[in-house]
């Protein structure tokens, strides 16, 4: 997904001293880099001022009243933006730039005072202060350096086009056109010009990616949080985990203990008395006895499906057996609706992550079949760089999603014990794409 | 007829000898691990064997394992598979190879002595033993997607006993019908799922493997 500009542009140079080498992509290449520096400048020119000074115009009414009403939007706005460049220094440059907000609390009031309690929740956090910081760079020296790279093209290409013949307009005055150093007034002086503008070119594209990398590594350096913050985010969030955690694991020991005590500890129960029962039947009356016996017998059939289910419930003997591919398989052929399961695993991994993934699948997939109305349904399990990737597809209407109470939200818990992440994408109409990832080790 | 028995659990062990023995079956050997499962299958040359699928030293499907080894290196070896949970995914893999000689049951099918000791006997006789949950799953699954093949409600009816290993006779009194009527449907049901006229004992295995093949095109 993400290649570094410079690694491209790099493989873009040795590919061009091939043969084989197609031009079009080669240009492509090589047109990246100031494009991306382009509009780079173009945001951190207009959207991060504009946002700037907004936001210091709302601090500034806070006193009046006005600016704790309007302080939270635009902080939001700032999230949002900066959100944004992180996604771009990801996407163009493989920077990853971790964000670390400090969640609201759940019993956050409504009204004025949820307003007023918000607006100070969010002046407590270093990162809006990190955020204003980085709008203040961006405009400045991130718009700069970008702003490099894209005027050295720019202008150099400028200096071309003088020199094939735009000198005439340009200098229809007495005075030269001075193109850099270069007195533009004749061919030769074009002709020098241009060269010049070739030479700015040149730099223009070859450090270009390099300049883009330099901005996104200027805005990690501001947005990137301290580690005193985010070892602090980092015991929230285990601690919001840990909490998870033991209430479903609670949760589930509830579920186990009354399905045994209604199921099949009655059965058995029930199995013993009629037992109890046959013992003085057998003699006065056999025909009766037998048929509690049949009746016995059924208990003890009807025990064992529960007890079975039950350890379906807990650890499905196929997990247990051959591991989370073929469980998910043998999960397919169980499910009324036509399922897909490619599965890819060098190997296995810990019991309880693969006993997460598999439940987290499961959930998933009772999802789909409830709700997404599917005709078809595919999963598909990998592992790649240090985690389990699975990717749960359905061909139904779409709509899904986490939060509010829905099944998925649970899978998203489930998942957070083990660090690993969830993301739906589902528009209305389908299709509904569920995609898991845990950080994991194969043995 | 001569067994080797495979089960890691001493009373349930115990207790399969017995009954096998009680229906004048010769115990070859009754062994508690994969291993020896591997050993005897290959030294004693039984008739049938009977297997758990969860057997010592990994406590995983060793014994599934050791039965389909067993029966790559001698094709057509009867095998009847026990386990306290059936799953489709396994008995795919015991059919796959077409032989027949197939059983897969769940352990409670043992509290019907007369039937398990029925279904050893078909198994041992290059038949299949297949459970009704398997087989029930798969038709639940089938008739909510597209009908197979076009099989009428009866018809379903025979398929799911036919695949569970039942004889025509065994149909008809489970049916309430009698066997001309029950040999009428299954002929149909081999029209319909196209095979061709055989050895009409083979073309039953192949009627259960046509059922399961369509699963897997399906999963």
């Amino acid at each position: 997904m993400s290649t570094t500009p410079t690694g491209s542009a790099a493989s873009a140079a040795e590919a061009g001293g091939s043969p084989r080498a197609a031009g079009g992509g080669a240009v492509r290449e090589l047109l990246v880099a100031p494009v991306r520096a382009l509009v780079l400048a173009l945001l951190a020119l207009t959207g991060s001022i504009v946002l700037f000074v907004v936001v210091a115009v709302s601090l500034a009414l806070i006193p009046v009243g006005i600016g704790v009403f309007t302080t939270p939007p635009l902080i939001h706005l700032v999230r949002v933006w900066s959100g944004h460049r992180r996604l771009l220094a990801a996407d163009w440059a493989g920077i990853r730039i971790p964000a670390s907000y400090r969640p609201f609390p759940r019993d956050l009031r409504s009204g004025v005072t949820g307003q007023v309690e918000r607006c100070s929740l969010l002046l407590k956090d270093p990162a809006t202060w990190r955020d204003l910081l980085w709008l203040l760079v961006d405009m400045t020296a991130g718009a700069l350096i970008v702003l490099l790279a894209a005027g050295l093209v720019l202008h150099g290409l400028f200096g071309l086009l003088i020199g094939a013949g735009l000198w005439k307009p340009v200098t229809a005055l007495d005075d030269p056109y001075w193109y850099g150093f270069v007195p533009v007034g004749g061919w030769g002086t074009a002709l020098l010009a241009a060269l010049l503008g070739l030479v700015l070119l040149a730099a223009g594209l070859k450090f270009g990616p390099g300049l883009v990398r330099v901005h996104f590594q200027l805005v990690g350096a501001v947005l990137t949080p301290d580690r005193q913050q985010q070892l602090e985010q980092r015991i929230d969030r285990l601690t919001e985990t840990r909490h998870d955690a033991l209430d479903s694991s609670a949760a589930e020991l509830r579920r186990i203990e009354r399905d045994l005590h209604d199921g099949a500890q009655a059965r058995l129960v029930a199995m013993g008395m009629n037992l109890g029962t046959i013992e003085a039947l057998v003699e006065k009356d056999p025909a009766k006895a037998k048929e509690l016996l049949s009746k016995a017998r059924e208990s003890s059939a009807e025990a064992l499906t529960e007890l079975r289910d039950l350890v379906r419930g807990i650890h499905p003997p196929v997990l247990a057996e051959r591991g989370l591919g073929d469980a998910v398989k043998a999960l397919a052929l169980r499910l009324p609706v036509a399922t897909e399961v490619d599965a890819e695993l060098p190997g296995r991994m810990e019991a309880p992550v693969e006993s997460a993934a598999y439940f987290a699948v499961s959930e998933t997939l009772t999802n789909a079949v409830k709700h997404a109305g599917a005709d078809r349904i595919w999963v598909d399990i990998s592992y790649e760089s240090g985690s389990l990737r699975i990717a749960v597809t359905d061909d139904g209407r779409g709509g899904a999603v986490v939060g509010r109470g829905s099944g998925l939200s649970g899978v998203e818990r489930r998942l957070g014990t083990f660090d690993g992440v969830l993301a739906v994408s589902s528009p209305a109409g389908g299709p509904t794409m569920v995609t898991m990832e845990i950080p994991c080790a194969l043995s | 007829m001569r067994v080797v028995l495979a089960e890691d659990l001493f009373l349930l062990r115990d207790g399969l000898v017995r009954l096998l023995e009680a229906y004048d079956f010769e115990i070859l050997a009754a062994v508690e691990s994969g291993p020896e499962l591997s050993r005897a299958l290959a030294e004693l040359e039984p008739d049938v064997a009977v297997v758990d699928v969860r057997l010592p030293p990994s406590h995983t499907d060793e014994g599934l394992q050791c039965a389909l080894a067993a029966r790559r290196a001698r094709p057509g070896l009867p095998v009847l598979v026990l386990s306290q949970h059936v799953e489709q995914l396994y008995a795919r893999e015991l059919l796959a190879d077409g032989n027949g000689g197939i059983g897969y049951l769940l352990k409670d099918r043992v509290f019907d002595a007369e039937q398990f000791v029925d279904a050893v006997r078909r198994v041992a006789g290059g038949g299949t033993a297949m459970d009704p949950q398997v087989i029930s799953q798969l038709l639940t699954r089938r008739s909510q997607d597209r009908p197979m093949g076009g099989l009428t409600p009866r018809e379903l009816e025979v398929m799911e006993l036919m695949a569970q290993g039942r004889s025509n006779a065994a149909i008809a009194a489970q049916l309430g019908v009698t066997e001309r009527a029950v040999a009428k449907h299954t002929s149909n049901i081999f029209a319909k799922l196209g095979l061709p006229v055989s050895d009409d004992d083979n073309r039953r295995v192949l009627a259960v493997l046509a059922y399961l093949d369509r699963g897997a095109g399906q999963g």
